[in-house]
């Protein structure tokens, strides 16, 4: 078990829904007619200068505008953060099918700089870091959808063993039409036909394909106005379902909790016939907590915890869990919402397990 | 002369992604660098390109560069003394 402690006291999100405007899905937009999700656009050039913003596509834009807000929120001065770790698995997405396209309409001549230097995936921590004015240690994880929970991890073990206060971490991703094509040819996205689809109504593999960023203050120090706890965060790249309660059991008792100790247990259900066994497979070991879902508002993507995280936060802080997120119309009484469990994976892959406590 | 500036402001504008200009906004002897547009050394990388890809002028001594881009009426004049296309 971790003895020191981390507290998230700072977020900002930018989704498919406006989790900018510091409200908690009061207004959910529920799609019923689109195959992408899309993020809700802030007003970037409130927090990104004309000259930067024009070499900026949507996910570096989100990621930007999403450290802002929770440095503000975290009341921190940008020259206090001690780190910042970013989590990505597309990186620059749109402008490396840019530079792609370029390669070939032009036979490898008149390469552009910009799509090249633009589509590195530690882009994004370099520009956070650039509009901070910030020369701490900066490492971006990249690895899928394990990507957001292995920046979470290097988070914790920064706090922990290094002995830093004021880490600011996240995950972003953004689509991009001509990845979205390919990923279609093989499957991995749903199809036209499918877009009033309802996700636990499982029919057709893949998923509907989203974007966001969201960026997080983590510091050793518990603020007035800390959100929650991490307590923990453990990932596995290869699990059989069979093996999902022990992966479970062994990190719930190395936290010293048990399964009843979940209040809440937010899963990442996609509506991907081929893999959505291993929600249902959790559900069946947990039978007295809260089981909510949020990819029916926000889509999929590698690094979409990072919104469930975000959900999670924001739940403990409230105590309150939007009509929108319940899997199915019982809801329990539910008294205090203590600890809460995401359980992600995508395609049988990159299982990850993050805790929250309440503060 | 007058559409090959014209044009030429259009790519400038697409090129560098400079969404909030249109090509009136830009006048013919306003500076590209430094001041007036402030475009910067990835913008001029840009411009070589725009050079090289639509007009076939391969810009062999950088430090021509620093005249040929001093505004879009000295760009102008240079591709049309040296264009292949």
């Amino acid at each position: 078990m971790n003895t020191k402690k981390c507290f998230i006291n700072g977020m900002g999100c930018i989704s498919a829904q406006p989790t900018f405007e510091n409200s908690f899905l009061e207004n959910p937009q529920i799609p019923t007619n689109v195959v992408d999700f899309e993020v809700v656009k802030p007003n970037y050039k409130e927090f990104i200068s004309a000259s930067a913003l024009r070499r900026m596509k949507s996910g570096i834009k989100n990621a930007v505008v999403a450290s802002s807000l929770a440095i503000k929120d975290a009341a921190i001065h940008p020259e206090k953060i001690e780190a910042i770790i970013t989590g990505t698995a597309f990186g620059g997405r749109q402008y490396s099918d840019e530079f792609l396209k370029r390669l070939v309409d032009y036979d490898e001549e008149y390469l552009s700089p910009t799509p090249f230097i633009q589509s590195t995936h530690n882009t994004v921590g370099g520009q956070i870091a650039l509009n901070l004015n910030n020369h701490a240690y900066n490492v971006t994880y990249v690895n899928s959808a394990a990507a957001f929970s292995s920046a979470l991890l290097d988070a914790l073990l920064y706090i922990n063993t290094a002995q830093k206060s004021n880490i600011l971490v996240g995950g972003v991703d953004e689509l991009s039409k001509k990845s979205i094509e390919r990923y279609r040819l093989v499957d991995h996205y749903k199809l036209e036909k499918d877009k009033n689809f309802d996700i636990l109504k499982t029919s057709s593999t893949g998923c509907f394909p989203g974007e966001g960023a969201g960026f997080f203050m983590l510091s050793k120090n518990q603020q007035e106005n800390s959100y929650a706890e991490l307590v923990d965060v453990q990932m596995k790249n290869d699990l059989k379902v069979e093996d999902l309660n022990q992966f479970v059991s062994s990190f719930l008792s190395y936290n010293e909790l048990s399964i009843k100790d979940v209040d809440v247990l937010l899963l990442g259900n996609n509506g991907d016939e081929n893999f959505d066994y291993y929600y249902e497979k959790i559900e069946n070991i947990f039978t007295t907590s809260e089981n909510i879902y949020y990819k029916h508002l926000f889509g999929d993507f590698p690094t979409s915890s990072a919104i469930a995280f975000w959900i999670a936060a924001k739940i403990l802080k409230d105590q309150h869990i939007p009509e929108v997120l319940y899997k199915t119309a019982e809801k329990s009484q539910q008294k205090t919402y203590k600890n809460i469990l995401l359980y992600n994976q995508y395609r049988g892959k990159d299982h990850s397990l993050i805790l929250l406590k309440n503060v | 002369m007058e559409n090959l500036k014209k044009e030429l402001k259009e790519k400038i504008i697409e090129a560098l992604n400079l969404e909030d200009l249109t090509p009136e906004d830009i006048k013919d002897d306003e500076l590209l660098f430094g001041e007036g547009l402030e475009l910067d050394s990835i913008d001029a990388l840009e411009l070589i390109i725009i050079l090289d890809k639509d007009y076939g002028i391969k810009l062999d001594d950088p430090k021509k560069g620093k005249k040929i881009f001093e505004s879009i009426e000295t760009m102008a004049n240079y591709i049309n003394e040296n264009r292949s296309k």
